[in-house]
């Protein structure tokens, strides 16, 4: 977000102003009138009017259609929730609260994963650059995160135990990733993955 | 749900006015015939048919709380 202060004869000048020195639409700032100035009265008591205009950069654009795209479509599921959405490193992170979570969630978070891969593409439709969007219901995904790494250090010393690899159940990109990293450090095994989605799963062998 | 379906499908186009959608109610199943222009195909179609996916998915979560059943065709 860009903040500008802006005079002109009257308030409309001093948009016009902003929207063409910065090559934008109305829809992308944000007015705050400072000072209405006045006309006056044969160059008499003339004041100019007073501006400060925030100019919304790509982000800001982002953040916007993501709030509306989920808000809107939670909505007229029929289900009433509060949306929270925040910036976290590169990402979007929005989180949904409800009392009727498990609609959002899905049978193994299959429909929070539809609405998240959706909620990619709308916010990134007219983008230049790519920017990822994490949908979480009532901390569903940081729950699953602890229990995908738990699982992964289970099968880690199974591996270890019988000296043989084992294949995990098919998961998503997010899952397996979770898995990757939760056992990168361990020296004893190391982890792949094989097959085709949407059966792509992760193989933990013992390292050589 | 038919709004549902328009939100869905408009944000996910580049031409929103041309986004047509047809219910079709019977005893305990709803069903959607989609209809987008030409070129907007590929973004409510996707890869292998993954937007098409994550679009049912969602009906069916929205369907399934009002107990029916849910169909979406794209014509």
């Amino acid at each position: 977000m860009i903040r500008v202060e802006q005079t002109g004869k009257t308030v409309e000048e001093a948009i016009e102003i902003v929207l063409k020195e910065n090559n934008v639409t109305k829809e992308d700032i944000n007015v705050t009138i400072i000072d209405e100035g006045k006309k006056g009265f044969l160059g008499f008591g003339t004041k100019e009017a007073k501006i400060v205009v925030e100019i919304k950069d790509e982000k800001d654009k982002k953040k916007e259609i993501a709030l509306k795209f989920i808000t809107e479509v939670v909505e007229k599921m029929g289900i009433t929730a509060t949306i929270d959405i925040r910036e976290e490193a590169e990402n979007l992170y929005i989180e949904i609260d409800s009392s009727d979570i498990g609609i959002i969630i899905g049978r193994r978070g299959e429909t929070l994963d539809a609405l998240q891969y959706l909620a990619g593409l709308v916010v990134n439709k007219k983008a230049s650059s790519w920017t990822r969007v994490i949908l979480d219901a009532s901390g569903y995904r940081k729950r699953r995160e602890e229990s995908l790494i738990d699982l992964a250090r289970k099968k880690a010393d199974r591996v270890k135990h019988t000296r043989r690899k084992v294949s995990l159940e098919p998961m998503n990109p997010q899952e397996r990733r979770i898995i990757h990293t939760a056992l990168q450090d361990d020296p004893m095994v190391t982890t792949f993955s094989e097959g085709e989605e949407p059966y792509r799963r992760v193989v933990i062998a013992l390292k050589k | 749900m038919k709004e549902l379906v328009e939100i869905l499908a408009k944000s996910l186009v580049d031409n929103p006015d041309q986004v047509v959608v047809k219910e079709i109610v019977e005893a305990n199943e709803l069903r959607y015939e989609l209809n987008v222009a030409e070129t907007d195909m590929g973004k409510v179609i996707g890869k292998q048919g993954r937007i098409a996916k994550a679009l049912r998915i969602v009906l069916k979560a929205a369907a399934n709380k009002e107990q029916k059943r849910v169909s979406l065709d794209i014509v």
